[in-house]
């Protein structure tokens, strides 16, 4: 319980007098009603603290805002009767006044000055995009000339990361994705009685399709992310500026080994995905569609020619590249704290699968002009 | 400023028999100290002995393999979820990075207490930010993030959040690393402050001479090869009178042939 009883003592002179515990818990005055009980003319405020028997820092943002009315309204204020913690605490906190200018004026934007700052954010951000393209090309010329140094041992931890690391998940999703296409292939053909086609539907869609964009985006979620994470606390961790002051090209040491995981693993993994998509398809067709295995083999076979299976693997590598690519490229642009390190692994995902999906329509239409 | 034996304050923490693990490695074992009231009590001893642990295990972050953490009459491992809960609002941290939230501003990261442990409304907790943030001399600061002000700063800032609920406790680890000497100095002034104001009692895991000289009452010494304490008590008493050579050597930073 805490009581301020505000007592006129002269004219012009009241004094605050406090008991009880002025603690957070308690339901203490506030200043505006404090000032609402002075009178009109006072000239001097002081305070008698001798009931009072507990006391916290609400008793201190109390004073501190009867200290500011008091001075704007060339009032006296007296505390010298507080106990002494209180005063010297308030001493503390005025003892290093508020520079000008620190206080931020938190104000709303008009859509003009948001539109034009966004403008310049995507102009500074496709130079960054850019110059980190030929970051890269530079340091795989460097690799090429065999001047680029990485530990052969990070090489292999990546690629063991992302190749077996990814199996799992890459087998679930192929099997699932290829026994879909049979379904959904079954439902149309059915209707001409030409079921024995999904054969060829599970297999053109796996292999030119499907089984890059799947690996693509699987390496996009697990792999991408990662890279960004991982660069992105070693952004933090003032790892990166480690090396650079070593005279070590970041790029060279931590982009180019991811990069190359990527690239050497894709076609296996596409390989992979591929094949569990038709295993898929097949059981679908064998097991509801009752086609023969034999049967639906040899027609997948028949159809899905080498050149298709390079298409497939064309598209899958260049997906491979994109997904090292923004992971890293946003890894590289983490800021400094952790909640940057979020923002990096979305925004390399973000990026991976648009890349992604623009790189696949440019084959696809590429592909369709060679014939 | 050493304190009389028959004149000591009660101690409100205290230490038995701690014996600390991480898996099976030993750190220290055979703890055994006590923190009077008032105290500022200096954690030290050489690099990997174990201060931080310790000061881990004083907070509840770790579970002590041995032994008990006592906060007044209450066996800190043994209360249930509630009451450990209670003890851990007394309780106010400074870790060495600061450990700001970094997504949340000065004013934000100093109200989290506050909005979790008290029915304050907006413009008193606001207030009360800003008034803990003048405490610290960041006045004007509320709305920066913690990725925009300088590593003393955010050290400084992390402290008003520390006393954001004027707790009875409060512990930091290695206040003055990565501190200029006289930022390290300027925060060692306002531990004694907020020590005197606030009434809280105080432990502080560092290596830091000056500092030690200081702002110690009362210390324990760690040894990392014999594995527990080697000695304690007021650290220029310790200067004075200890005959061990490993504190002697702390103590005046290896220069033993000068000592006083």
């Amino acid at each position: 319980m805490v009581n301020v009883q505000p007592i006129l003592k002269e004219k012009n002179h009241c004094i605050l007098e406090i008991s009880g515990n002025f603690l957070m818990a308690e339901s203490r005055p506030t200043l505006a009603e404090l000032s609402q009980s002075f009178p009109r003319d006072l000239k001097r405020l002081s305070f008698d603290a001798e009931k009072m028997s507990a006391w916290d820092s609400t008793l201190l943002t109390l004073l501190m805002g009867l200290q500011d009315y008091a001075k704007e309204q060339n009032i006296a204020f007296d505390i010298s009767h507080m106990p002494e913690g209180v005063q010297r605490l308030l001493d503390l906190a005025r003892a290093i006044p508020e520079r000008p200018g620190t206080r931020r004026e938190v104000q709303k934007a008009s859509f003009n000055e948001r539109t034009g700052k966004a403008t310049l954010e995507i102009w500074k951000e496709s130079i960054e995009m850019l110059s980190f393209v030929g970051e890269t090309t530079q340091s795989f010329g460097r690799l090429l000339r065999g001047k680029a140094r990485f530990r052969k041992s990070d090489l292999l931890i990546h690629m063991e990361a992302c190749g077996p690391g990814s199996l799992g998940i890459i087998t679930v999703i192929s099997l699932l994705v290829g026994a879909i296409l049979a379904f959904v292939g079954a439902v149309q053909l059915s209707m001409f009685g030409a079921e024995v086609f999904v054969a060829n539907l599970v297999g053109l869609g796996m292999v030119m399709e499907m089984g890059a964009l799947m690996t693509g985006i699987i390496l996009a979620g697990r792999t991408g992310a990662a890279f960004a994470a991982q660069l992105g606390s070693m952004q933090v961790n003032e790892e990166i500026d480690a090396l650079k002051t070593m005279g070590i090209p970041p790029v060279d040491n931590l982009v180019l080994p991811r990069m190359l995981a990527l690239i050497l693993l894709s076609p296996l993994l596409i390989i992979y995905a591929n094949t569990l998509g038709m295993v898929g398809g097949a059981l679908v067709g064998t097991l509801y569609l009752e086609i023969p295995l034999q049967v639906f083999f040899t027609r997948t076979f028949e159809y899905v020619t080498p050149w298709l299976m390079a298409q497939g693997m064309i598209k899958g590598c260049s997906f491979g590249l994109l997904v090292a690519f923004s992971g890293c490229l946003r890894g590289m642009q983490c800021g400094r704290s952790a909640s940057e390190v979020g923002n990096a692994a979305t925004r390399a995902v973000v990026t991976s699968l648009l890349l992604i999906v623009i790189a696949d329509a440019l084959w696809t239409f590429l592909f369709i002009m060679i014939g | 400023m050493s304190t009389s034996p028959e004149k000591k304050p009660p101690s409100v923490l205290s230490v038995k028999n701690l014996e600390m693990r991480y898996g099976s490695t030993l750190i220290q074992q055979n703890l055994n100290f006590e923190i009077s009231k008032g105290d500022i009590f200096i954690i030290m001893g050489g690099s990997g002995c174990g201060k931080s642990t310790l000061l881990k295990h004083l907070i509840g972050l770790v579970k002590p393999a041995e032994g008990a953490v006592y906060y007044g009459g209450t066996d800190f491992w043994a209360a249930d979820e509630q009451a450990r809960g209670k003890l851990l609002q007394d309780i106010g941290i400074l870790y060495q990075q600061g450990a700001l939230w970094s997504s949340q501003t000065l004013a934000e990261n100093v109200a989290v207490p506050l909005k979790e442990y008290t029915d304050l409304n907006e413009k008193e907790i606001r207030d009360l930010c800003a008034f803990k943030l003048q405490l610290v001399g960041l006045a004007g600061f509320d709305d920066y993030y913690p990725s925009e002000i300088s590593g003393g700063m955010r050290k400084r800032a992390a402290l008003a959040r520390a006393i954001a609920l004027d707790p009875k406790f409060l512990f930091f680890d290695e206040p003055s690393a990565g501190l200029d000497p006289v930022s390290a100095k300027l925060l060692d002034d306002l531990i004694l402050e907020l020590r005197d104001t606030l009434g809280a009692t105080i432990a502080v895991v560092t290596h830091e001479l000056a500092s030690i000289y200081a702002i110690g009452s009362n210390s324990v010494f760690l040894d990392p090869v014999s594995k527990t304490m080697i000695a304690q008590g007021n650290p220029t008493t310790l200067l004075n009178e200890s005959k061990d050579a490993r504190v002697i050597e702390f103590l005046t930073r290896g220069n033993t042939h000068t000592e006083g």
